[in-house]
């Protein structure tokens, strides 16, 4: 993977908290050149040790592996004082909220739990930090107590992988009584697009990133970029909405295009398949894909979903026409003929395309079915299966007259052939 | 107790009327046993002194006593005993072996005993296939002698003979047992004569009879089911609802490498299923299904060549080859000849090329056979109207339909 062009302190800038050092021990796993391998490493390494995070710092040095000196090397007395210290922090946090707890009321409670949820993450302890936010639930009295608490399993949710946790803190957040503030309509609806990315349902999540508000800004750092959300709302769109809705939600989309001028590639690459440039969307994409390949949340999706984009293309090229020349087709799709070849004959297959190849000339021949023929030859099919069940019910209908008749049939006796 | 000479005297004067029949039967019920038994070596030529056609009756009780000590026949063994027999069984009277059914299948019982014991198969068929017909009541009827018949066709590879018989739909059966026996059989002479469809028909009803609980005539038929099924369309179907739960619980447990088989079959690719077969081909090769497993393999070709017409309208014969798995063009030449010659594709072969078009349907559903076609269609199913009314309405009046 050729990552050259990635400006790792620009990417990384994007971003705080946890995501910024995760993501950036994610480049340097994934990108394959030792330059940059060693600058996202470095950087990683700073900002745990400046979050006196030990189990991110940990990992880091342990990836690093003495490669850039002295000063990156595993410090096993800051990792020691700082575990005493984290130590300290969390006996004192319990007991006050056992206090709390003693005392019966309420909202110190549920911000004793809050702060001792917030430790946990801080100190990279996620299960404990989602247990501990969840158990704020009982103690929450307005609906902003409820949306914070959601807020906070949401991130935990995000960075443990559990996207169905998500999902359902979203939708306990947007049904609050109150109305809420646009900047977290805008963090819900991308963290709601995020899980469904990530559990493959593309078309929604297509619809949740497109919904985002731009007030998103860089208000969710600590989760998602603006340009992820244009870059993943685009390439989901794309994926799976048909030209109507790619033109009315996508191109049209007024608030959409805020996020889409933060990446011009895609915005042209977007508007390229629309006007059917499909070369040049192709070839937009083939050059994007090294970086998005390094993008923590994108990498798994990426392969499924430039294939259905590019079969999409393809279906979308063949519609119009009743007869193709492969050769002309090849070299707008560039790639060769015998590939397309193949391609097309799988899509034909699963009935994606309706047409035949004439190999022997490379045409491709739209084909409709004769609808006349088809209806005679069911006809004649559903009279032959009809007779045949018809008589087999009558046999049967008479064997189980039989059995009534003769409770006693020896059904029991084996028969030697 | 009267002597023999007095009972040939009885047949032949009361083998008349029908009440002279009655009497007749009566007086013969009652020499039945003992008293025939202990006469019956000397019974033979007394048979000449009878008519086998006018004194089917009496002829019948003579040579079912006759028979039925097989000291008899080994004494006889190879002789004009199997002659009478089968001149018996073809010139008798229906109405009157009808009143003695059970010696009748006894006498045929013996008559294919003998005849495989001789190894001549194929002599006892005319005389069965008359003998079915006499003892049919009508032509739906099930008899335990279409069982006997058609084994005795199969053994003796006469699989024409035996379509004589089957072609008849079966609506009534007396005992349930006799039509396990019957489709099996009859499966396998269709399956002999290539018609897999027929075949599939009677394998469907063994399948999904109703029954109480496995009998291992319905797992061979059942193994059989699934390897014709494969060749016919492809898949197996899976199980109607009508089938009877004891066969839907257990057909799969005792019948595990075929239902392996269709799972190798459904992904398609030749070589596999060509491994799996050799490595079980002991198990298959006891069954006695052998080649119908090398049919499966070879069907695999063919559905593949399938997939190809609906897909490309020409195909060099290199790409044929590749696509399907075969090893040369040649090859692939040759399957797509046999089959344009059995008429599974519509296709033509241009040798000078090495390409082959495929080409559609031709039938335009236009012709005047086409619309007689239809129209016998249509008057076989007005035919079959009444009697599903009648089973209706017999089935609803039965007490015993809403007690049970």
């Amino acid at each position: 993977v050729s990552a050259d062009q990635l400006d790792v302190e620009a990417y990384a800038a994007q971003y705080s908290g946890r995501t910024r050092v995760a993501r950036l021990l994610f480049i340097a796993e994934r990108c394959g050149v030792e330059a940059i391998q060693l600058e996202a490493l470095r950087m990683a390494h700073d900002e745990a040790r400046a979050r006196e995070d030990t189990v991110l710092y940990l990992d880091a040095v342990l990836k690093i592996n003495s490669r850039l000196g002295p000063r990156y090397r595993h410090d096993q007395a800051w990792v020691d004082s700082v575990n005493r210290r984290a130590e300290q922090r969390k006996e004192k946090l319990e007991t006050e909220l056992n206090g709390y707890r003693t005392n019966l009321i309420k909202e110190s409670i549920r911000m004793g739990y809050n702060d001792i949820g917030d430790f946990f993450y801080a100190h990279g302890h996620l299960s404990e930090a989602f247990k501990s936010y969840i158990r704020t639930r009982d103690y929450c009295t307005t609906s902003k107590h409820i949306v914070q608490m959601c807020m906070h399993v949401i991130l935990v949710s995000i960075e443990l992988g559990q996207f169905a946790h998500v999902t359902n803190y979203v939708s306990k957040a947007e049904q609050t009584p109150d109305t809420l503030d646009a900047v977290i309509v805008a963090k819900l609806r991308a963290a709601a697009g995020l899980a469904n990315l990530e559990t493959k349902k593309y078309k929604l999540a297509a619809r949740k990133f497109l919904e985002t508000g731009p007030e998103l800004g860089s208000n969710y750092s600590e989760v998602i970029a603006p340009q992820d959300v244009a870059v993943y709302g685009a390439l989901c769109a794309l994926a799976s909405f048909d030209r109507s809705e790619l033109k009315s939600k996508v191109i049209d989309n007024i608030n959409f295009r805020n996020f889409l001028e933060l990446v011009p590639e895609v915005r042209e690459l977007v508007n390229d398949f629309y006007a059917s440039r499909y070369g040049s969307c192709l070839e937009h994409l083939e050059k994007l894909k090294p970086n998005l390949l390094l993008d923590i949340h994108l990498r798994e999706h990426l392969g499924t979903l430039y294939n259905d984009i590019r079969h999409k293309a393809i279906i979308q090229y063949t519609l119009p026409f009743i007869s193709v020349d492969l050769n002309t087709m090849a070299s707008a799709f560039k790639s060769s003929v015998s590939m397309l070849e193949k391609e097309l004959a799988a899509l034909i297959t699963e009935n994606k395309i309706q047409a035949r190849i004439d190999s022997h000339n490379k045409i491709l021949y739209a084909r409709h079915a004769d609808q006349r023929n088809a209806t005679f030859q069911r006809a004649l099919q559903t009279g032959n299966e009809f007779e045949r069940d018809i008589k087999a019910m009558l046999l049967r209908a008479n064997l189980i007259k039989h059995d009534f008749n003769q409770k006693n049939w020896p059904g029991q006796r084996k028969m030697n052939l | 107790m009267e002597s023999v000479e007095a009972l040939v005297a009885h047949i032949q004067g009361l083998s008349g009327s029908a009440d002279e029949l009655a009497q007749l039967h009566g007086l013969l019920k009652q020499a039945d046993g003992d008293a025939l038994r202990a006469h019956s070596a000397g019974l033979l030529p007394f048979l000449s002194h009878l008519h086998p056609g006018a004194h089917s009756l009496g002829y019948l009780y003579l040579l079912d006593s006759f028979v039925s000590s097989s000291a008899n026949l080994r004494a006889h063994a190879g002789g004009d005993l199997l002659v009478t027999v089968a001149d018996f069984l073809t010139s008798c009277s229906a109405d009157q072996i009808r009143m003695a059914p059970d010696k009748f299948l006894n006498v045929c019982r013996v008559l294919k005993n003998e005849v495989m014991q001789l190894n001549a198969p194929i002599r006892g068929i005319a005389p069965l296939r008359a003998a079915v017909r006499k003892i049919q009541t009508s032509s739906e009827q099930l008899t335990p002698l279409h069982a006997e018949y058609l084994m005795l066709c199969l053994l003796a590879k006469q699989y024409k003979a035996g379509l004589s018989v089957l072609e008849d739909d079966i609506f009534e059966v007396d005992q349930p047992k006799d039509l396990f026996l019957y489709c099996y059989y009859g499966a396998m002479i269709y399956i002999g004569l290539k018609k897999f469809r027929k075949a599939l028909e009677l394998l469907h009803n063994a399948v999904t009879a109703p029954m109480s609980s496995l009998n291992a005539i319905t797992v061979e038929a059942y193994k059989k089911y699934v390897l014709v099924s494969l060749i016919q369309s492809g898949q197996v179907p899976s199980f109607p609802k009508y089938t009877s739960s004891t066969a839907q619980r257990n057909l799969k447990n005792h019948t595990q490498i075929y239902v392996d088989l269709s799972t190798c079959y459904g992904t398609g690719s030749y070589s596999d299923l060509e491994t799996f077969i050799q490595s079980n081909a002991e198990a298959f090769q006891t069954d006695n299904n052998f080649g119908l497993v090398k049919q499966v393999l070879s069907s695999m070709y063919k559905r593949n060549i399938q997939r190809l017409t609906q897909t490309y309208l020409t195909l060099s014969l290199e790409d044929i080859a590749s696509s399907v798995q075969l090893n040369t063009p040649k090859e692939a030449e040759m399957h797509v000849l046999r089959m344009i010659e059995d008429g599974e594709i519509h296709a033509t072969i241009n040798q000078k090329d090495g390409m082959v078009s495929f080409n559609e349907d031709p039938e335009q559903y236009k012709s005047s056979e086409m619309v007689e076609h239809i129209d016998s269609s249509i008057q076989s199913f007005h035919s079959l109207c009444p009697s599903i009314v009648s089973t209706n309405i017999t089935e609803d009046l039965k007490y015993s339909y809403w007690i049970a």
